[in-house]
């Protein structure tokens, strides 16, 4: 991946496979490192699971039997010294507090550290393709308060209208570009 | 500054129309946004087509969708389209280049641009 925020995008498809009703992102930012948080109320993993959902041989789809993305999102973190980890709580052990959350801390220094890349392009391809479920996202750093959250957008818009609707995306990229002081 | 009142607009203006609702489009642009697809470049391509129907004024009868791996890795991004009473058209080796004359030849025009499917 060119960019991490295409892994952020990937990720998060994780969580829309998990039947989430509410993902979030969150971006936290220090002159040295980056951690990249991705959080999730869906159907969780089995411990089992857990173990193995680094391994590249495993993956929920069908169409065969590898599964990139958490693998090379643990590699972009892993090649500047930082590294990933994920807890999960299945939705059959804990049936009222069900989720996961997948952290990913990078060193910005290293020669390797891939370049964050164009994240506001991704939070709203991900909002464009996630129908009901909603989205907190948040970016912190000494320069940077950015929070975004589709409840409150949807209530403004009442129930009918989807956030899929061009009007709508439009004006989430103009909200976020604003947040991030690019005009 | 952008302001909730602007979405506030933006439900009035769409409070009238009644195709939004998904399914209810007669033409229906799907992505492959799985691992594969994102890797190869599928975003742009998927933001292309979305800001495209709605530059074209499509939105009554296209809806742009995404969806996961469906197996040709290789090929991605790969981009289907399926039309009411036609049979799908899948597209190889996407790029946002390539987004325009899709949208003029073939949702539009009727005619799918053959130079683009699979050989």
């Amino acid at each position: 991946m060119k960019e991490l925020s295409l892994n952020i995008l990937d990720i998060a498809q994780n969580s829309v496979t998990a039947r989430s009703t509410l993902i979030r992102i969150d971006l936290e930012e220090t002159n040295e490192t980056l951690r990249i948080t991705v959080s999730d109320n869906g159907c969780g993993m089995s411990k089992e699971m857990v173990e193995n959902v680094t391994s590249p041989f495993t993956t929920s789809r069908t169409t065969r039997k590898v599964g990139l993305g958490i693998p090379l999102f643990m590699m972009a973190a892993e090649q500047t010294g930082g590294n990933l980890t994920i807890t999960s709580k299945s939705e059959k052990d804990y049936p009222d507090d069900h989720g996961t959350v997948t952290s990913a801390l990078f060193y910005k220094n290293h020669l390797d550290f891939t370049p964050l890349g164009d994240i506001i392009n991704t939070i709203v391809t991900l909002i464009q393709g996630m129908g009901e479920i909603d989205l907190i996202f948040t970016h912190k750093s000494d320069t940077l308060d950015v929070l975004l959250d589709t409840r409150e957008i949807r209530e403004t818009l009442g129930g009918d209208i989807p956030l899929s609707v061009p009007d709508v995306l439009v004006w989430i990229t103009e909200f976020l570009k604003e947040k991030y002081n690019i005009s | 500054m952008k302001s909730l009142a602007e979405l506030s607009a933006i439900r009035d203006k769409m409070k009238d129309k009644v195709s939004l609702r998904e399914g209810s489009n007669e033409t229906r642009i799907v992505v492959g946004m799985a691992t594969c697809g994102i890797a190869a470049g599928a975003r742009p391509v998927l933001n292309a087509f979305v800001e495209a129907v709605a530059k074209e004024g499509l939105s009554d009868t296209v809806t742009v969708l995404q969806t996961g791996c469906i197996g040709i890795c290789q090929y991605e991004p790969v981009v289907e389209v399926y039309k009411a009473g036609e049979e799908k058209v899948t597209y190889v080796h996407m790029s946002e280049d390539k987004v325009q004359k899709v949208i003029e030849q073939h949702i539009k025009g009727g005619k799918p641009v053959a130079e683009y499917t699979m050989k």
